[in-house]
Formats: C-alpha cells, structure tokens, sequence
C-alpha cells in the first residue's frame, strides 16, 4: 500500500508539470490579454507600463520558469482582471461546484444502478425496453437544451423551483455550502438533475450490461441453488460484481462533471468554477485558467486514487502495490 | 425392508421454447432415490442430465419450463409448489453442486460470506453461530486451517479446494439429497479421487442421498449404487450399477461403455459411436438412438417402453446378456 502511494504521488507529480507547460504555453499561443484588458484609448505609455507590470515583456520561458517557482510555494500568480490570487479565486468557487457534483453524482447512482439492474434482469420485458429507450434519450439531449426545458418546465410554469443562484448557504468552516438548507437544496436540485441525466442515462448503460453478464453466472445459479432470497442474490451477489465498472466510470465522470460542468452552471447561473473559467478564457486572464486547470488535473488525479482503492475494497483478486509475487 | 424413497421423479418433460422450436430436453424422465442411495446419471452432453438436475429444483429459467411430470420429495410434488417453498428447500434439503469449482463461487464475496449466508437463509441462529457451523463443514470436507480459509477469497484456492468449499455449503444443512452437476469434471484424477472418497465417505455417514450427473462411466462404476443413462432426455437403461456396466441391455450404453479407452485392447483403433447426438429440436421419431444403431429395425420407429424390472432398458432389440 504504501510503496503503491509512493509510486502514484512521484506518477502525479510527473503529469503535474507536464500539464503546467501544456497549459502555460497553450494559453500563451490564444492571444495577448493586454488586448483585452487595457482600454483602446491608452497611451503607449500606458500599454508598455501594464505589460511591464503584468511580466509579459519577457520571453515565454523565462515566464515560465517565473510562475513554475512561484507555483511551488503555492502562489500561481493574480488574475490579470480581479487583481486577486489566482487560486484563491478558483478555490472560493470550488464549493459549489463540488456540491452540485456530488448531488449530480448520487441522483446518477441512485436512479442509474436499480433501473439498470432492474433492465438488465428482464431484458425483453416493457419496463427494461422503455428504461433503455429513456437512457438512449439521456445520451443524446443537449445538456443546455434539457437545462432550459427544466427551467422552462419547474421554474415558469410550474414555478415549484427556482432557476438561478445557490439561494441560501450555510457557512462551514468559513466555507459556503448550499445543501444545508432548504432553500439551497431547491435552488441545487434543477442544476444537478441537468447534470446528472447524462450521467444516469451511463450508469443504466453499464449496470445493465453487467447485470446481464453476472446473471447468467454459475455463481448466480449456486447463490439461487443455496436457497437464498433474490434480494440477496442481486443486492449482494450481482450489486457487488457489476459496480467495479461502475465506479470506474464514476471516478472519470466525476471529475469531469466538476471540471466541465460549464454548461449547466451558465444556464443556471451557478457561481461554479466552470462558470469562472469561460469568463476568464473569454477575457484571457491566463493566471486564472492555469490555475483552475492544475486544480483540476490534481482533483483527478485524487479521484483515480480513491477509484483503486474502491476496487482493492470491491474485488479481492486486485491488490495494490506494484510488487507482484 | 425399504423405507419410502425421498425423492421421487416422475415422467418429467422439461422443455426449452426457443425460436428455433421446441427443445424437448428432458422427455419423460423417471427414477426413484432412498436414503443415502447414490445414483450416477449418465449421459453425453446434451442428453439432458443436467436440465433433469435443474428441474428437481425448479431452477429452469425461461425459456425452459417444466411442462408435466412430477417430483416428489417425501411425497410432496416440487413442480407444483410456490418459489417461497421451493427456496426453504434449496440447499436446505436439497443441495446442489455444479460443475465449474472456479465458477461456482462468487468471486468477490470471502468463503465465510458465502456460507454464513447458507446458513442464514435457512436458520435462525446468529451470525457466530452460522460461522461456526462454517468452520465445522470446511473442516469435514478436509480443508486444513479452517479457521484461516474462511476469510479468504475464491482466487485464493485451487480448483479442488474451491468443489470441497461447494460441497461443504452443500452439506451445512445435512441436506436429504444432493444433486452434484459434473462435480469432478473439470478437476485433475488425484484431486477427482479424493472428493470422490470424501463425497461418498459423507454421505454414508449423513445418510445423504445422491444424484451424480457425469458422462464419465469410471466415476460412476466406482461411486453409485445405480445408474441411470440417458439419451436425448430420455433414460434408456437403468438399474444397479453391476447391472448396467457389466451386463449392459441397450446398444446405446454399449456403445458409450465400448468407448472409454482403458475397455480397448491396445493397438486396435477405438470404438466410437457412429454419428452424433441428435438435435433435441430434430429428435427423431421412435427410439432417439435408432439413426445410429447399429441393431435398428423398422420397428424402432415407434418409441420402446422401459423394460419392467428393476434392471430396466428402452430397447427392442436388446444386446444378450452377457454371461
């Protein structure tokens, strides 16, 4: 276990800088944020002193190799617009988001896993047919126009939830969270549900498809043979076999619902990170971007930690640690 | 003086619908089984033991389905009963062992879960009472450490090992018969031997009868008491084992006892069975053997009855008996 830590963190740190060139000069190759930040009436003057200020008269490595050291000590500059850490700004967003993630995430999980275990028992039966047809639906629906019709539906018509905002939050540890209250679990639900239709639509998919394959087991066939009840046979002895590729999927799909989630949080006007990202790519404000996306790769590269520690604890055959006997 | 039997099978039809039309799998099968009586039936892939098997514990799914006969355990006919009265008896009374060791166990589920369970689906005791009921079958099926390979996981066994942990969750309940699918097929000789020796040593303690589905005629010779052979979902040829193996009635179980190799003079080129065994969507009509007969008449064309007696074949042109 811990040599397999070890070897993951020395892994992580690799894919780490890799990326911060990647996106540092990737970023750079977009266009000159002065452009976008100074006014067209400013002076030279004015220009060449914002430059100076900013450190964009220098050569791209030398730039660089200034924001990799300050990055090491945690400082990954100030957004060039909010004048602010760039990271401070990520990370005061990164609540949100991470709360509708992880309701987006449950609502797939409970809807996904029984409608799919159950459609993946009776595959020819009506029910199976129309949830498979329901998941196909899910796939393929632009995620902003389900957004808008939900909006349209429960917001306009019905006027049962709210469409906008995080609505009332509850300070912990100084941070803001919105599933503590009432209001703020209504003001979550329509953005979450929007989130989580692809993701239901995945987690039938691939239940299904495991349900099948594991039914048909001998084991199966000895667990009914046993006399046990077909709760137990498909609470216990399918659920645990079909969720290693569930939680696989999950893991991925995880990150990037808290990564890319920024289509629904424009719709709904969650003040998200994805929200914060288009607005900075919009006005270049590369400090900002950098430091959202480094963010972003060290939260996967967490969830791909505690996805292999899920499969140790599913399935006993996979042990972790890279020394094999 | 013999005591009423405790399972009976009677005229069982267990057929498969499929689209391709109607699989007559099981076709009128019937035997009868006493306490700590073993009985070998045998038969080629496909011959319908295994469906026979099934069908005692109603465990055919769709598009399979029984579709007359009857079983009777103690005199209580399984065919008509309810799931929920079906599922006290499975592996409480009736017991069953598969073919696969390697498939049979759930393989993210520890040896203990799946015992534990076994217990608890049929008994009310708690959980350390359940385990220990598990140590016990582990240790009586000759698993060193019993305590030690409870927690452990199905990969960690060998494929013998892993039929001893199915035979001991077969044997939790004492169960009055046993139903075992090819148990030693997939195993090496030695390890075949030994379970053999301890499934037999077993039920003669426990007074557990047995039905040992196999198409290996060595097993059975060395294990049943009777044997049973089918083809094509029927049985044609029953009775003791002496009877069957060493005074065979029906071409048919000649032609299988003329194919093991050990029974060929060396040198000479095997004896086979001509043909191959039919599709159960295509029987044909009379006796299902009569294509590849070697003593077919016309009058195979209609369907031979089972020969009364306890020595019994379905044949009307039978081998003389041998001397």
């Amino acid at each position: 276990m811990l040599v397999f830590l070890i070897r993951r963190i020395a892994q992580s740190a690799i894919v780490v800088a890799i990326m911060s060139v990647l996106v540092f000069t990737g970023i750079f190759a977009i266009g000159n944020p002065i452009d976008v930040l100074i006014s067209p009436e400013a002076d030279e003057l004015e220009r060449a002193a914002a430059i100076a200020r900013l450190g964009l008269d220098r050569p791209l490595h030398e730039q660089f190799f200034a924001f990799a050291g300050n990055a090491l000590s945690g400082d990954l500059g100030i957004s060039f617009v909010h004048g602010v850490p760039a990271v401070e700004l990520v990370l005061e967003r990164f609540p949100a988001t991470l709360e509708l993630a992880l309701l987006a995430m449950i609502i797939a999980v409970l809807i996904g896993i029984p409608l799919g275990i159950w459609a993946g028992l009776r595959p020819d039966s009506p029910a199976g047919r129309i949830i498979m047809a329901g998941s196909i639906l899910g796939f393929s629906l632009p995620t902003f126009w389900v957004g808008m019709l939900l909006i349209m539906a429960f917001a306009v018509s019905l006027g049962w939830l709210p469409a906008s905002g995080r609505g009332e939050t509850v300070d912990v540890f100084g941070i803001p969270f919105s599933f503590l209250t009432a209001d703020g679990l209504k003001h979550m639900l329509l953005p979450a549900l929007n989130l989580a239709l692809f993701k239901v639509s995945l987690v039938i998919r691939l239940a299904r498809a495991g349900t099948r394959e594991v039914a048909l087991q001998d084991y199966v066939r000895f667990a009914r043979a046993k006399g046990l009840s077909p709760a137990r046979i498909v609470g216990v002895h399918i659920l645990k076999n079909i969720m290693i590729p569930v939680v696989t999927v999950l893991g991925l799909e995880f990150g990037s619902v808290i990564a890319f989630s920024v289509v629904t949080e424009s719709v709904f006007a969650w003040p998200g990170m994805g929200k914060l990202l288009i607005d900075s790519i919009l006005l270049l404000d590369r400090p900002v971007v950098v430091a959202y996306l480094l963010v972003t790769v060290l939260l996967f590269i967490v969830i791909n930690l505690v996805v292999d520690v899920l499969y140790s604890l599913l399935d006993p055959r996979i042990r972790l640690g890279g020394a094999k006997a | 003086m013999r005591q009423d039997p405790v399972l009976e099978v009677e005229d069982l039809h267990t057929h498969f619908f499929t689209r391709g039309g109607v699989a007559r799998a099981v076709d009128g099968v019937s035997f009868s089984l006493h306490r700590g009586e073993i009985l070998g039936l045998v038969g080629e892939s496909g011959s319908g033991k295994s469906v026979t098997g099934m069908s005692i514990l109603g465990l055919i799914d769709p598009p399979g389905r029984i579709v007359s006969g009857a079983v009777l355990y103690r005199g209580e006919n399984l065919v008509a009963a309810g799931e929920k009265r079906l599922r006290q008896l499975r592996g409480n009374r009736i017991a069953m062992i598969f073919q696969d060791p390697m498939m049979t166990l759930n393989p993210v589920l520890s040896v203990e879960t799946q015992m534990v369970e076994t217990v608890l689906a049929h008994d009310r005791v708690s959980r350390e009472q359940a385990r220990e009921r598990a140590r016990e079958a582990l240790a009586r099926v000759g698993i060193p450490s019993p305590d030690e390979r409870l927690a452990a996981y199905p990969h960690q066994f060998s494929g013998g090992m892993r039929q001893r942990v199915a035979i001991a969750i077969a044997l939790l309940h004492q169960p009055d018969v046993i139903i075992a699918d090819e148990p030693t097929t997939a195993l090496d000789v030695t390890i075949q031997a030994q379970i053999l020796f301890e499934v037999q040593k077993l039920c003669r303690e426990t007074g557990t009868a047995l039905v040992w589905i196999t198409h290996d005629l060595a097993v059975v010779s060395g294990l049943a008491d009777r044997v049973a052979v089918m083809y094509a979902g029927r049985i044609v040829e029953t009775g003791t084992t002496v009877e069957v193996i060493d005074h065979a009635r029906h071409p048919y179980t000649h032609g299988l006892l003329g194919s093991v190799p050990s029974r060929n003079k060396r040198g000479e080129p095997l004896a086979q069975i001509p043909g191959m065994t039919p599709s159960l969507l295509r029987l044909p009509e009379g006796c299902a053997f009569q294509p590849r007969c070697p003593r077919a008449t016309a009058a195979c064309l209609a369907l031979p009855p089972l020969s009364g007696g306890d020595h019994g074949w379905r044949c009307f042109h039978p081998q003389e008996a041998a001397a």
